[in-house]
């Protein structure tokens, strides 16, 4: 298997020659502030990969969630749906547990828990799932225009199927105008899917009194909840949820799983997308795959475990860098609601300088945005669109995701970094120039290209 | 049993390579980054960066784009009386693409009769940053800025020679 003598050794060394070099450019530079540390990144940036700020992209993998896994990989493998033999039995055991894991984190039934391939597939099984069972008698769908995508586009595709969509404004703050989603209720309404945390802004939606709303008129609710789900505390009844997407790789779970919960009490009917072998209640029928159930339920019960402490701790580091960049640098305005958000999602738009210029500034920290230069489309952010934001401040907006894993150190750096970044972008810009000159930008009559 | 055996004497090599070989853990990190070498370049060491004086009379002066596409490029060109540009100084708002494109055009009209700097294509532009297809549009915007900027020098110029006469009649 291994060869003797001389290769083990030589091979040994390797490691050890890397690690012993790392340790001694660390002592080196052991005492020194914030700028010291900025050089000595720059120079070992060949080594490292970037900080990772992105966390509503998606989250790494909690190493006890890959413990709990590895076990279904490799020892455990049998098909859940096998009823003839112990492998098959042992495996669906494990997804049972899962289930009541990833259920006790929302206050919900186990039988209400349907696994998925991910977020996606959740929504577009609920919005499109309910619309057509129930078309006969309602074809009316309403929802929101700073959704995900893929609440969007299948409420597009059930516009061709002659379905009617109405995708209500929000305010400034992004949040929902209540009243008219309550005076937007028809009598042929089936659903309104509304998310929970929207993933670009972080604004969280008042889904109780959504719920309150829904139910009362008789409507289903379904709510996007992908980046909501183990970090903010949801109770299904209590906010009447009729309908709830679950992705695993935003809560440091494995990537290509999610859940729906669907509830049963009063029921909730909808049309399978997958048809086949009638597995999971009938409503998505394949074979699910135990790692990657077993792996979303670990996921959720560390979450439900962790979540004050995560929470308290996000909130501290998000304060922190939104106060070290506001406090530096002038013309920083923050998207969305400062008070009913989900502190881990920070977008920030940074006046008169580019969005894509300052990510490339800002090359060893992984960040996203809103600009469209980084859209294939070149278009920029239709959340920001639709809260209004001024279309140049939609081109100079950048997410920060704070995340379980993030450092005092990381938020430091990047703040460090942004501040530094932004001040020399600026000095590179006609705007801020004409702006320092007095001119007020509005009045310009710019070229069209 | 037997099972049982060979995964775990599997299970017991594979952690044992992963230990020796560290290039196993790790994958292949040849990743296509984003940015153009000569695009990251510009950006980092800008050619002609800052401002002329605008009110000069030898100074042409561009501004093209509009903040609401997210590409605004301010291009300033100093002109000799033998016609030659003899500095060029640009500011952008726009990606790192656009702000490549303005600095290769200031250092490619530096040098140049106001005439000959008319000839600067933004084909060119682009084979020289290798631009991908999508940010071709900010090598169309920086010659953009140069023709502004010629245009408005032949302006002053003309105001020049009509002010030159008036004062002469």
């Amino acid at each position: 298997m291994l060869s003797t003598g001389s290769n083990v050794s030589s091979r040994l060394l390797k490691p050890a020659l890397w690690l012993s070099v790392r340790l001694v450019s660390e002592r080196t530079a052991a005492a020194s502030p914030q700028q010291e540390l900025i050089k000595k990144r720059e120079l070992e940036k060949d080594e490292l990969r970037p900080l990772y700020m992105d966390f509503q992209a998606t989250t790494p993998m909690d190493p006890r969630v890959l413990d709990a896994m590895l076990p279904y990989q490799v020892n455990y493998y049998g098909n859940p749906h096998s009823r003839t033999h112990a492998y098959g039995w042992e495996s669906e055991t494990a997804m049972e547990v899962a289930r009541k894991q990833v259920a006790d984190l929302i206050r919900a039934d186990p039988r209400e828990i349907i696994f998925t391939s991910g977020a996606t597939e959740s929504n577009n099984m609920a919005i499109k799932g309910v619309a057509r069972f129930y078309q006969s008698k309602k074809r009316h769908v309403i929802t929101t225009q700073t959704e995900h995508k893929c609440v969007l586009d299948s409420c597009r595709i059930l516009e061709s199927e002659g379905f009617q969509i109405t995708y209500l404004p929000v305010h400034k703050s992004g949040l929902l105008d209540l009243e008219l989603l309550e005076a937007s209720i028809r009598p042929d309404t089936s659903v309104v899917s509304v998310m929970m945390v929207n993933n670009e802004i972080g604004v969280m939606q008042p889904v109780k009194d959504i719920g309150h709303i829904c139910r009362s008129k008789g409507v289903f609710f379904h709510t996007d909840a992908a980046q909501a789900v183990g970090k903010i505390p949801i109770n299904v009844s209590d906010s009447k949820i009729d309908l709830m997407s679950i992705s695993g790789h935003k809560i440091y779970g494995p990537k290509g799983v999610g859940a729906l919960y669907v509830r049963r009490r009063p029921r909730v009917r909808l049309e399978p997308l997958q048809n086949g072998g009638g597995q999971e209640r009938g409503l998505r029928s394949g074979t699910v795959p135990t790692p990657l159930a077993v792996g979303i339920g670990a996921a959720c019960s560390i979450a439900q475990k962790e979540m004050e402490y995560d929470h308290q701790r996000v909130s501290m580091l998000a304060n922190r860098l939104v106060q070290r960049i506001m406090s530096e640098i002038p013309d920083v305005i923050m998207n969305g609601d400062p008070e009913q958000r989900y502190p881990g999602c920070v977008n920030l738009s940074f006046a008169y300088v580019e969005g894509e210029s300052l990510l490339m500034a800002l090359k060893d920290v992984a960040l996203s945005s809103g600009s469209a230069c980084t859209s294939a489309s070149l278009e920029p952010s239709y959340v920001l669109r639709a809260i209004g934001a001024d279309e140049d401040l939609a081109h100079s907006s950048i997410r920060f995701g704070i995340g379980r894993f993030t450092t005092e150190e990381e938020v430091d750096y990047t703040a460090e970094k942004c501040i530094h970044q932004v001040r020399r972008l600026r000095e590179m810009s006609p705007l801020w120039e004409m702006v320092q000159e007095g001119i007020d930008l509005k009045s310009i009559k710019w070229t069209q290209h | 049993m037997c099972g049982n055996m060979a995964t775990s004497s599997l299970r017991k090599s594979a952690s044992l390579m992963l230990f020796f070989n560290r290039s196993l853990s790790r994958p292949d990190r040849t990743a296509v980054c984003l940015y153009h070498k000569k695009v990251v370049d510009h950006y980092e060491n800008p050619r002609n960066m800052g401002s002329l004086n605008k009110n000069s009379r030898d100074v042409g002066t561009g501004l093209v784009g509009a903040p609401a596409c997210g590409d605004v490029m301010k291009l300033q060109i100093q002109v000799d009386e033998n016609g030659k540009i003899v500095d060029a100084k640009f500011k952008t708002f726009g990606c790192g693409s656009a702000i490549a494109s303005s600095s290769l055009a200031t250092e490619w009209v530096k040098g140049k009769t106001v005439d000959d700097a008319l000839k600067i294509k933004n084909t060119d532009i682009a084979k020289e940053l290798c631009l991908p297809p999508v940010k071709l549009h900010c090598s169309m915007l920086a010659e953009d800025a140069i023709k502004a900027a010629l245009s408005d020098y032949r302006i002053k110029q003309q105001d020049k020679k009509e002010e030159l006469a008036k004062a002469r009649s």
